[in-house]
């Protein structure tokens, strides 16, 4: 136990100190989000769409403009979850399990390193569990991703996404949620990272993933509004579920509905569970002796 | 204690080590040496558990390096060929994590660092990163890092291989004195023959996967003849020189390379005047010698047929080989 306690000590420790050492490294990784923020939330705003401009609704009697907006609300509220939500808050929410879900595989991919740079030799010719290997990689992951998460809540926050927490508990809720979601992706990855020796052949299998699963989830979209295929793909994504955790406790505030919020937590804990088990026994295959 | 049984590893179909055997004795400073791609680093990555043996069987320190990994990972010290040390993270870091790994309590960490930094020489420098180390000052952090937790057996992969003179001798110093100190087995691969003749007590020559030769130094030397002579001849002309001196009793083997005939003899100061008579008699004349005593290059050329540290399979390898006139005696 102590020797354990040592050897994540060391790793984790490791992995930390490159992540806080690399200030470029951090930087882009958070820039990427802010562009999308900025890209998808700012200038595709779907609530503009609705917009009219106000000399044309000054001609308009005020039954007609009262109903318009009216039926515009109950438009928004059925695509966004809830009423009075702006395109940028919606979607700025999305982008948290979307840096999880880059920092997970920037961790994937630095197994490839490790073991191209010989360093992961080191390690396998050392007296450690072959697991600790594996863990160490996934705990630093799940610190690193839910500290990024946090930090593009508060840019968010700060280019104007209005938060709304529905109970003393949505915070610890949502960081659960994705701490889950991390410990799923970071564990898929890593035993990518493991399994899928040569550094190119993993690059091609991670950008394979990313993509589907960022776009075919509610991250960045209502999935109402996606064809009845996509919907389908993005209704067995861990990070629609994940998502929409997050906005039940962060952003509907008296609308979010506690046991759709519960029903989310549960799927994303399956899912972290499922790929940690499938993740370890992957890769302590990967890391047995050639 | 490193015991080897005809231990075999492929690689799909090459067979990068092909049926070694020896024996390291406890306390015993063992060299391998071998041209580029012999299966030097492939033996110590079996022998240090990061490999499994296609067939044979390995122990060391008593333990199976198949069945009994766990135990063997915990006494050995491996200095890798290739330079594994975090970049991001200063010299004290890196040790501070192969403690770390080694489960050293924090306190004897300490110290042992400061005493393995001090002896590579790496004091002042282990608060800076590695990023901003020389290629011989990471290597010397290697092989801090290789010493730190004191292992039974340490395995050197070209533990010297780029550093300067100094470095280098005191490296070696401080090799010599942990066997003599504390007992400490080291094994070591090096392509500097005159470290591992001065060095090693014994050496073990591989090529293509096989062991060549093994013994001490001296005894390899002493079983190529007593001399090494080299000869320059004025205008060779027509004679076939290499049969000439072929034809010499003392003579055991001649090579021809870059216009110098390298002659193997049994007995120089005794032969020498024979080999001279007879190139006169056929009208050779000869217009430099040079005698000496054999190394473990010439050691190395004979059991391998090349030299250390040509590229396999170079032009002028070849040509050298053809070249070589073997003379058998009975
Ligand atoms: N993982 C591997 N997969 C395939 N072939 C390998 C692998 N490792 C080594 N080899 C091959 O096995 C042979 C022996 O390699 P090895 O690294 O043991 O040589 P070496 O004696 O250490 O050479 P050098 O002096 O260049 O370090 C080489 O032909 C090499 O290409
Ligand atoms: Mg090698």
């Amino acid at each position: 136990m102590m020797n354990l306690l040592m050897e994540l000590q060391a790793l984790v420790g490791r992995e930390l100190r490159k992540w806080v050492r690399s200030p470029f490294l951090l930087f882009m990784t958070m820039v990427q989000p802010v562009i999308w923020m900025g890209l998808f939330g700012k200038a595709f705003n779907l609530t503009a769409i609705l917009n009219i401009s106000d000399d044309v609704l000054a001609q308009l009697p005020p039954y007609i403009t009262s109903q318009l907006g009216e039926a515009f609300n109950s438009i928004m509220a059925s695509l966004l979850g809830a009423s009075g939500l702006d395109y940028f808050t919606y979607m700025s929410v999305g982008m948290l399990s979307i840096v999880v879900l880059f920092t997970s595989m920037s961790t994937g991919m630095s197994v490839a390193w490790d073991r191209r740079l010989g360093f992961l030799n080191k390690l396998l010719a050392a007296p450690i569990k072959r697991g600790t290997i594996i863990f160490s990689k996934v705990l630093s992951s799940v610190i690193r991703s839910v500290v990024q998460a946090l930090m593009v809540m508060a840019i968010s926050i700060a280019f104007g996404a209005r938060y709304s927490l529905s109970s003393p508990i949505s915070l610890p809720a949502a960081l659960a949620s994705l701490f889950l979601l991390s410990l799923g992706l970071s564990s898929l990855f890593v035993s990518l990272g493991v399994r899928l020796k040569s550094w190119e052949s993993q690059m091609a299998v991670m950008n394979l993933l990313n993509l589907p699963l960022m776009f075919a989830s509610n991250a960045l979209y209502p999935i109402r509004m996606m064809p009845s295929w996509l919907q389908s793909i993005a209704s067995v994504n861990p990070i629609s579920y994940a998502v929409d955790a997050v906005r039940q406790s962060l952003l509907y505030g008296p609308a979010a509905d506690p046991s759709k919020l519960l029903l989310d937590l549960g799927a994303v804990a399956v899912f972290a569970a499922a790929f940690t088990a499938i993740g370890v026994l992957i890769a302590d295959r990967g890391l047995r002796r050639g | 204690m490193i015991v080897t049984e005809g231990l075999v590893k492929t690689f799909g179909k090459l067979v990068a080590v092909d049926g070694v055997s020896f024996t390291v004795n406890d306390g015993e400073l063992f060299g391998f040496l071998g041209p580029n791609g012999a299966g030097k680093t492939t033996t110590i990555n079996i022998l240090t558990t990061l490999m499994r043996p296609t067939s044979g069987r390995a122990l060391v320190g008593g333990y199976d390096v198949v069945s009994e990994a766990e135990k063997v990972r915990r006494i050995v010290g491996l200095v890798p060929q290739d330079i594994t040390v975090d970049d991001d993270l200063t010299g004290w870091e890196n040790l501070m994590l192969q403690a770390g790994l080694y489960h050293i309590p924090r306190s004897e960490a300490r110290r042992r660092a400061a005493e393995v930094l001090e002896l590579v020489g790496l004091s002042d420098a282990a608060g800076r990163r590695v990023e901003t180390y020389s290629g011989g000052m990471r290597k010397r952090l290697e092989l801090a890092a290789g010493l730190l937790h004191d292992p039974e057996i340490l395995f050197l992969d070209e533990p010297t291989l780029g550093l300067d003179v100094q470095t280098r001798a005191a490296i070696w110093e401080y090799i010599t004195r942990l066997r003599r100190e504390l007992g400490m087995t080291v094994f070591l691969t090096t392509h500097y023959m005159d470290e591992a003749d001065s060095l090693c007590e014994r050496v073990a020559i591989i090529d293509r996967g096989k062991i060549r030769a093994l013994g001490t130094p001296s005894d390899l030397k002493a079983s190529l003849g007593g001399s090494i002579i080299d000869l320059e001849i004025v205008n060779g002309g027509s004679a076939d020189v290499m049969s000439i001196l072929g034809r010499v009793d003392a003579v055991r083997r001649v090579s021809l390379a870059d216009g110098v005939y390298r002659l193997s003899v049994d007995n120089g100061e005794e032969g020498l005047p024979a080999i001279l008579e007879n190139l006169l008699r056929s009208g050779v004349r000869v217009s430099r010698v040079v005698m000496r005593k054999p190394t473990l290059d010439e050691v190395f050329l004979e059991y391998t047929g090349r030299k250390l540290r040509d590229e396999t399979g170079s032009w002028e390898e070849a040509f050298r080989q053809r070249m070589i006139v073997r003379r058998m005696r009975t």
